[in-house]
C-alpha cells in the first residue's frame, strides 16, 4: 500500500449564505488520496465537489472532522503556507488566474511569492515551462495566448512552487476541445513522468475515464469510488445521480439491456469497437 | 478589433535606448525635463535640442512616431507661446505697438524658449513610454521608490495595482466586445440618439461588465492566494536589474549637459 497524501476524515462544511439556513455543502466525507495516483473526482452540478477540493489547500476549512495534508493538519492556521506549497491548485477560468502580463512573469509568481532566490526561480520557471510545453512561449503577452495555453501556462505557475499535488477544479471545462486535449495530455504526463498526484475534478466522463480511480460524490458524499471500470459499469446508479457514462459505454449497456450479448465494461470507443467486432463475429459464425 | 489594441505606446526594439537599465531611464527622464528648464541662453537652448535629437536617433524609432507625439500638444504649445509674448514688459523701445498689444524683443526670445521646452520635454518623455514596456516600467518603478515605504507608503501594492490593472485591460476589453455584441443582437441602439439617450443606452453594458469585473476579482484573489500570495513581505524577485557600462555612460552623459546648461548660464548674457 503506497502512501497516503491527502486524507479527508469525516467532513463536514456548511455554507453560511445569509440569513437562511446554513447549506451542507460537504456531509461526512471519508476519502484518502495515495502519491502519484491520478484520481478524479466526478459529480453534478452542486453535489460538492469544488467543496472538497478547496479544503485540501486550506481555502475553506472544515466545519467538522479534519483534512490532512502530508499528515498536516489544515486547521493549523501556521501550517497553511507549508499546505498550499504542497497542494498545488488550478482553478476552472484560465483568464482570471493569471497575473502579470508575460508568460514567464506570470510563472515567477508563486516562488517569488514564497521568497526562493532570483536564480532558482529561473531555473524552477524554465522547468515548469518546459514540463507544460509552453517553454517557447515565455516571452508572449498572457492575454494573447488560446485558452489551452492559458490552462497549461496557470499549470506552469503551480509546478514552479514545487508542489506534490496538483488539483485541478475544472481546467478544462471553459476551453474548447484541442485546447482540453492540451490540458489533459499534460496533465497526464506529469503524473506519469514526474510522480505527480493528481485529482481532477471535472464533469467530462472521458477524461474521468483516462484516471485510475473515479470518485462519484453527490449530495455532499461519496457515493461510488472505484477504477473507472467498476465505477462506470453501475450504469443506472450513475444515472440516479444524474450523470452520464462516457458515450462507448453507455452503447454497450443499451445493447447489453435489449438481449444482445455485448461486454459492458468497456470504456473507450477502441474497446466499444472490439466488443461489437467480437458480437459479430460470434454472430457470423453461428449462422 | 478592439482586441488588438495595444497599451502604454510600446514600441519593440533592440535598440541602446531599449537595452538602458529601465531604472536609469525613469531617473534620466526626470532630469531631462529638469535640464530643459535651465538654460537661459541660445547656447544652453541648443544643447537641450541637441541632446533630444541625439537621443531619437539613438533610439532608432520611425521619425513619424515621435510627430506623432507632438503633434497633438502642437497647438496648445503656439497659443502659450502667442499668449507669452504679450506679456513681457521691458525698459527700452518695443519692437511693436498697436492698440493694447506690445511685443517686445525679449517677449519673442521668452516664447521661442517656452515653445522649445516643451517639444524637448515631450519627445523626452515619449522617448521612455515608447522604449520601455508598461510592466518594466511598473517594476523599476516600484524598485526606484522602494525607499518610500519608509515613510508608509504602500509601494508593492501599488505596483501590483498597476500591474493588475495592464494586465486585465485587454481581458475587459475584450469582454466589452463580446456585451456589446450581446446586447445589439437582442436590439440595443447603441448608435443614435442625443447624447443623454446614448449614456443612458452605455448602462446595459456597464452593468454586466462591472458584475463579472467583481467576480473576476474575487477568482484571481482565489487563485492569488493559492499561489501563496501575501504581500510584499519577504517576496522574492525573479528579474534582478544590473547596471552595465552603458547605463553610467548615459548617467554621466546627462550629468554633463546639466553641467554645460549651467556653465553657459553663468558665463554667456542670459537672454532671457
Amino acid at each position: 500500500m503506497s502512501e497516503a497524501i491527502l486524507q479527508a476524515e469525516q467532513v463536514t462544511f456548511e455554507y453560511n449564505s445569509g440569513d437562511a439556513e446554513p447549506v451542507k455543502a460537504l456531509c461526512g466525507v471519508e476519502l484518502t488520496v495515495t502519491r502519484g495516483s491520478f484520481t478524479a473526482l466526478l459529480g453534478h452540478n452542486g453535489c460538492g465537489k469544488s467543496t472538497l477540493a478547496k479544503q485540501f489547500n486550506a481555502l475553506l476549512l472544515p466545519t467538522g472532522g479534519r483534512v490532512l495534508v502530508e499528515e498536516m493538519d489544515t486547521a493549523d492556521e501556521s501550517l497553511i503556507p507549508q499546505i498550499r506549497r504542497t497542494v498545488g491548485m488550478v482553478l476552472q477560468n484560465p483568464d482570471n488566474q493569471l497575473v502579470s502580463t508575460v508568460v514567464e512573469e506570470d510563472v515567477a509568481f508563486g516562488p517569488e511569492n514564497l521568497g526562493v532566490e532570483p536564480h532558482e526561480i529561473r531555473i524552477r520557471v524554465d522547468e515548469a515551462l518546459k514540463a507544460v510545453g509552453m517553454y517557447d512561449y515565455r516571452h508572449h503577452a498572457a492575454h494573447k495566448l488560446s485558452g489551452g495555453q492559458k490552462q497549461r501556462v496557470a499549470i506552469a505557475g503551480v509546478l514552479a512552487m514545487r508542489p506534490d499535488v496538483l488539483v485541478l477544479d475544472e481546467p478544462t471545462a471553459m476551453l474548447d476541445p484541442s485546447g482540453r486535449k492540451e490540458v489533459m495530455q499534460t496533465v497526464h504526463r506529469l503524473c506519469r513522468e514526474h510522480g505527480m498526484t493528481v485529482m481532477l475534478i471535472t464533469h467530462y466522463m472521458e477524461e474521468a475515464a483516462t484516471a485510475d480511480r473515479v470518485v462519484v460524490m453527490e449530495g455532499g458524499k461519496v457515493m461510488l469510488d472505484g477504477t473507472p471500470r467498476e465505477v462506470f459499469s453501475r450504469v443506472s446508479t450513475l444515472r440516479e445521480a444524474a450523470l452520464d457514462v462516457p458515450q462507448a459505454t453507455e452503447l454497450c449497456y443499451e445493447l447489453h439491456k435489449h438481449g444482445i450479448e455485448v461486454a459492458t465494461d468497456v470504456l473507450t470507443v477502441e474497446e466499444c469497437v472490439d466488443a461489437l467486432i467480437t458480437l459479430l463475429e460470434a454472430q457470423h459464425g453461428h449462422s | 478589433m478592439l482586441k488588438d489594441i495595444t497599451i502604454g505606446q510600446f514600441f519593440p526594439g533592440n535598440s541602446l535606448l531599449h537595452r538602458l537599465d529601465p531604472r536609469v531611464k525613469i531617473v534620466l527622464t526626470i532630469a531631462f525635463i529638469a535640464a530643459v528648464f535651465v538654460p537661459k541662453t541660445w547656447a544652453g537652448l541648443l544643447l537641450a535640442m541637441a541632446f533630444s535629437v541625439m537621443a531619437v536617433a539613438l533610439s532608432r524609432l520611425p521619425f513619424a512616431l515621435i510627430w506623432k507625439s507632438i503633434k497633438p500638444i502642437l497647438p496648445i504649445v503656439l497659443i502659450t507661446a502667442l499668449l507669452s509674448v504679450f506679456y513681457v514688459r521691458e525698459e527700452g523701445d518695443p519692437l511693436f505697438s498697436w492698440w493694447i498689444i506690445t511685443v517686445y524683443k525679449k517677449g519673442i526670445f521668452n516664447a521661442v524658449f517656452l515653445a522649445s521646452r516643451i517639444v524637448c520635454l515631450i519627445v523626452g518623455s515619449s522617448l521612455l513610454t515608447y522604449t520601455t514596456e508598461p510592466t518594466t516600467l511598473t517594476d523599476a518603478l516600484e524598485r526606484l521608490m522602494k525607499p518610500l515605504r519608509l515613510i508608509r507608503v504602500p509601494v508593492h501594492d501599488l505596483a501590483m495595482m498597476m500591474t493588475i490593472a495592464l494586465r486585465f485591460i485587454p481581458t475587459l476589453i475584450e469582454e466589452t466586445d463580446k456585451i456589446m455584441s450581446a446586447q445589439k443582437a437582442r436590439g440595443a441602439d447603441l448608435e443614435s440618439g442625443n447624447l443623454m439617450q446614448r449614456i443612458r443606452a452605455l448602462m446595459p453594458i456597464m452593468i454586466p461588465l462591472f458584475a463579472s469585473s467583481f467576480r473576476r476579482a474575487y477568482e484571481l484573489a482565489t487563485a492569488m492566494e493559492c499561489r501563496c500570495y501575501n504581500g510584499g513581505e519577504g517576496r522574492t524577485r525573479m528579474k534582478s536589474y544590473r547596471m552595465a557600462a552603458r547605463d553610467y555612460v548615459a548617467l554621466v552623459l546627462t550629468a554633463m549637459l546639466i553641467a554645460g546648461m549651467i556653465v553657459l548660464n553663468v558665463f554667456l548674457p542670459n537672454v532671457i
